[in-house]
């Protein structure tokens, strides 16, 4: 299937999800820059990440390229990464002991 | 029609997931119920987003990356958000109870 052989409305519909996506990130970030705690702004920012996953995977449908979702694979581990070493770093006051 | 439809319908529940995990990072009280508002309800919108991307790619190599995508996401981000919990609540931070100020 190619991203041409789909309705108009679909891509309108993605396009609209994607300016959606984009907003609630904003949302988030909020919390990012407000949050009282550093563990806060790290909830917050892992959901940040999730979005941007989301994103990369609605833009892979919009686009109609596997690629993208080889980029959205790629910031899944990155979050994941990020927010396991800022845990343990929280916790224990190192990453790697 | 039916296929189109279906993609339709699965990026607009996703959204929906995504909209409430969103607002309940910004409106919960305490770090634990943000926790688990951002690892259960984004965790979730985002799955329903793969899904889509899946009907709509097919037979493809891409959606096998999608499905293991959507398995990566599955333990991990729940795995992330008991990390950080465990943390804070290491840390003493207390949970947020009925009463307590916001």
């Amino acid at each position: 299937m190619t991203a041409s052989s789909d309705p108009a409305v679909l891509l309108v519909a993605i396009d609209a999800a994607l300016v959606v996506v984009g907003a609630l990130c904003v949302l988030c970030s909020y919390r990012v820059i407000r949050g009282p705690t550093v563990a806060d702004r790290v909830v917050a920012l892992d959901a940040i990440a999730t979005n941007v996953v989301a994103i990369a995977v609605l833009f892979a449908l919009r686009t109609d390229r596997g690629l993208f979702v080889t980029i959205s694979l790629v910031l899944a581990i990155i979050g994941f990464i990020a927010t396991v070493a800022v845990a343990k770093f929280v916790d224990r006051g190192e990453v790697i002991q | 029609m039916i296929r189109t439809l279906a993609i339709g319908a699965f990026v607009a529940a996703g959204l929906f997931f995504v909209c409430v995990a969103a607002v309940g990072v910004y409106r919960l009280p305490d770090l634990y119920t943000r926790a688990h508002s951002a690892s259960k309800s984004d965790t979730l919108g985002s799955l329903l987003s793969l899904v889509a991307v899946g009907i709509a790619f097919g037979a493809d190599a891409a959606t096998i990356k999608v499905a293991l995508l959507a398995l990566f996401m599955l333990i991990t981000s729940p795995t992330a958000a008991h990390a950080i919990a465990r943390a804070a609540h290491d840390q003493g931070i207390e949970p947020w109870q009925r009463g307590d100020e916001r």
